[in-house]
This record gives structure tokens, sequence and C-alpha cells, in this order.
């Protein structure tokens, strides 16, 4: 299995997490795995809201040392 | 002789050549130091203006001087574009065939609008990212009698405040043409609020909730139907519209890609020492890099003023002083004449204040000032 495309959001007021990985997800091939690091609360809940919504697979997401890791699948 | 090779001759690029000269002035004058500036053009653009030329308000021609104006004495420059980064060996190759061997090479090539990734945007969408393009939206704006008006915005872009700047500078010109009652605002934003910012997204919802502004959020642009004049969303959404605004998704320039030094032209970076990931004596500087912070002016100006710092200190002592802490500094038009602006870094977020009329003449001096602060001297 490759490895996935880690997207280091960490400190990232503007643009943010989310538009990160927005921008990593319209790079990336149908079926790649992406890591976002993040620092900010807040994208525990709008990457999976995002995710969700347009249909890509959330795979993980867990805190570890005050950083969120959100791993996904471009799944369209 | 240290050699020192500055690709791209943006702010980024000016601002740091100029530092570098100063700093290193009595070096260069010994012919122990030699800086050399590439860039794609003899002309410098303000960026910024070309948002106030989408409304009249500045003429294409006022944006431009020539990149030799701007530079300090004893700085060696080329209006030839590096078209091959040979970093194994330490040199750069350039449209002419010119070869430039380097000790030290900062890279701040910047990005590009991309209107042409979204199926239909560059057909049917106004921009502000060139001069044909904002001259074009001026254009559509005049002609304009009524109507939707949907604001659409890509990502990543360039400077991101554009996507409010618009909508509140819009807002101000209908109503100044005496059509306001007849406009319906609908902003659309890639995430789940109206801005990267979330004090500026808050700040934003109060205003665009008093001007009756409407918004959708989560809205990412997957194509245009020009002829049901309709926004498809990745998200499923479709939109109707008069009057289509975007802020086109951006990308570095055709050569970082060609070269291989970063998916979407964005290169590694290390956010503190600004040096590319696996290349010690390679600097990014602004857009160009893959940092996740605002690809904006101010970003490339505080960057360069920290690498200045710093090239400095590698040549006289071999060692780095000080990082760079992700300072960022960003107007905000509020509209035709009240601003704010947000200011922060990589530990502080930005606490944006009431508009004011003051803070709206300070930005309309710094689209003067810009000539200076590019020189270094502010």
């Amino acid at each position: 299995m490759s490895k996935p495309i880690q997207v280091d959001a960490r400190n990232s007021f503007c643009p943010g997490p989310l538009m990160e990985m927005i921008a990593a997800m319209n790079l990336a091939e149908v079926g790649d795995e992406l890591e976002i690091l993040s620092t900010d609360k807040g994208s525990a809940d709008d990457i999976p809201e995002w995710i969700k919504k347009v249909g890509h697979e959330l795979l993980d997401c867990r805190k570890e040392d005050e950083v969120y890791y959100i791993r996904v699948r471009k799944a369209k | 002789m240290k050699k020192i090779v500055i690709v791209g001759g943006g702010t980024g690029g000016t601002i740091l050549a100029n530092n570098l000269a100063r700093r290193l002035s009595s070096e260069i004058k010994a012919r122990d130091v030699r800086i050399t500036l590439l860039s794609a053009s003899d002309k410098h653009m303000y960026q910024p203006g070309l948002l106030y030329v989408a409304f009249g308000r500045m003429c294409s021609q006022d944006l431009y001087q020539d990149q030799m104006s701007l530079l300090e004495p004893g700085i060696v420059f080329h209006a030839d574009p590096v078209k091959e980064f040979d970093m194994d060996n330490n040199r750069v190759v350039t449209e002419n065939h010119a070869s430039h061997d380097y000790d030290h090479l900062v890279i701040c090539t910047g990005s590009r609008a991309n209107p042409e990734s979204i199926p239909g945007l560059a057909e049917y969408a106004n921009h502000v990212y060139t001069v044909e393009a904002a001259e074009q939206t001026f254009r559509s704006l005049q002609k304009f009698d009524g109507g939707r008006v949907v604001i659409v915005t890509g990502v990543p872009h360039k400077c991101p405040m554009v996507p409010l700047e618009l909508t509140f500078m819009m807002h101000d010109y209908f109503k100044d043409r005496g059509i306001l009652d007849q406009v319906e605002f609908y902003y659309t934003y890639p995430i789940g609020r109206l801005h990267s910012l979330e004090n500026v997204g808050k700040w934003a919802q109060g205003e665009f909730d008093s001007m009756g502004i409407q918004y959708e959020t989560l809205f990412n642009v997957k194509e245009i139907d020009g002829e049901k004049r309709q926004v498809h969303s990745v998200e499923g959404s479709i939109v109707d519209y008069d009057l289509l605004v975007s802020i086109p998704p951006h990308s570095g320039v055709p050569v970082i890609l060609e070269n291989a030094l970063g998916a979407g032209g964005w290169i590694p970076t290390n956010p503190a020492t600004l040096q590319m990931e696996g290349r010690d004596n390679v600097f990014v500087l602004g857009d160009t890099t893959n940092i996740p912070i605002s690809k904006a002016g101010s970003t490339a100006h505080y960057e360069a003023e920290a690498l200045g710092e710093n090239l400095a200190a590698l040549v006289r002592q071999g060692i780095m002083v000080r990082a760079y802490e992700g300072k960022v500094f960003c107007f905000i038009e509020a509209g035709k004449d009240r601003a704010t602006y947000a200011s922060f870094d990589y530990k502080h977020p930005p606490q944006p204040q009431p508009p004011t009329q003051m803070i709206h003449w300070f930005k309309l001096a710094y689209n003067k000032l810009y000539w200076n602060s590019v020189r270094g001297l502010l």
C-alpha cells in the first residue's frame, strides 16, 4: 500500500486545514489516501463534514499531542 | 566569491534582492558577493492594483514600473526567465541559454490563476487576476443592469481577502449607480464559513447580513453551464447567475512543474527556515512555497525580510540567525470607502476591527507606497 499524501496544516489560520485539504484533494487521483495534520480543533468536525457531503471516504480521525490526524480517501 | 541567485522578480524577489544588496554592500563592492536577479519580465507589476482596475479606479498602466528602477545598485538583473533547475550542480539555465552557478538559490516565481482548470470558468466568469481580466470585469460591471451576481472561489487562490473585497466593492459600486435594489448577491465559499480566518468570517457574516447578501458555504465549483447560466458545485448544488464573478484556482508557474519541484507548482518548504526540503542551499519565498499560509504579497514581504537577514548571516558567519514566524498583514476593503485589516502569524490569529475610512485611506496610500516598500525602504 502506498504512503498517504501528507498535508501538514499545523498552525495554519489562513487558508486553514480544510482549504489545504481541498487543494491537495484537487491534485490527488481517485483512490489516493491523504492524511491531514491540524492543530485547529474545528478541523475534527469540518473536514469530516465536507468529506461526507462530497462523498469521499473518512478513514480515521484521532488526536495525539494536540495534533489532529485525519485520514481520508478520494472516492470520486 | 559567494553567488546568490534569486529566480523571480515579484514582490518577494525584489524586496529580498534590495535587502541583501544593502546588507552586503561592502562585500558586493569588494567582489566577494554577487547577487543576481532573474525575472520573466523587465516590468514589475503591483498586483493588488488589479482589484481597483476592475472598478475603474486605477488604470492598468499605473500598475507597472521598470524593474531596474526598483533595484539597488550592485544587483545584477536579467529579464531572462529560468527554464532548468540543475540543483545537483548548483546552477540554473535560462531561456536564453545562460548558465548561472550559485552558492545560494532563492526561488520566488509566484503563482498564476487557472480559470481553464474548471470547465466553463474561463469562458463565462469574470476575474481580476490579469490586466485583461480586470478590464473585462469592469466592462461587465458597467454593462450590468440588475439580476443575480454570484461569487465563486477556487482552491487554492492568491490574496485570500479578494472574495470578500470584490463582494463589498460590487455592493457599493451598484449602490452608487442606483441599481442596488435590482441586484441580488449570492456569495459562495469552499469551506464551512465565509472566510478562511474564523474571526474575519464572523465579521463578514455580520456585514453580509446587514447588507442582505446571501451566502452558501461548503461550495466548491465543479463546472459552469454557460448556456443555462448555472454554477454546479462539487457538493451537488446548482446556482443560477446573471453575472458570475470568480476567484479562479491557482497553481505554481509552469517551470516549477516542468522541473518536478513540487505538486501543483508548490515547492515543499520548511515553514521556519524557508529552505526547500532536501536542499540546504535552496530557499523558497512567497506563493511558490507549499507552506499552509496565505498566498499574498505581505507574506512574501515578511518572508523576504527574514530570509535577507539569514542569507546575509550565512554569507558572513555561516549560520542562520532567525526564523520566519508566519507574519502576514492583509488590508480588507469593506466597500468603496471603508477598510479593515487582518494581522496574524503562526501562533496568533487575527482580531479584525470594525472598518474605518482611515484604514481605507491608508490602503489607498499604500497603493503608492508599495513602490518604496518593494525597494525595501518601508
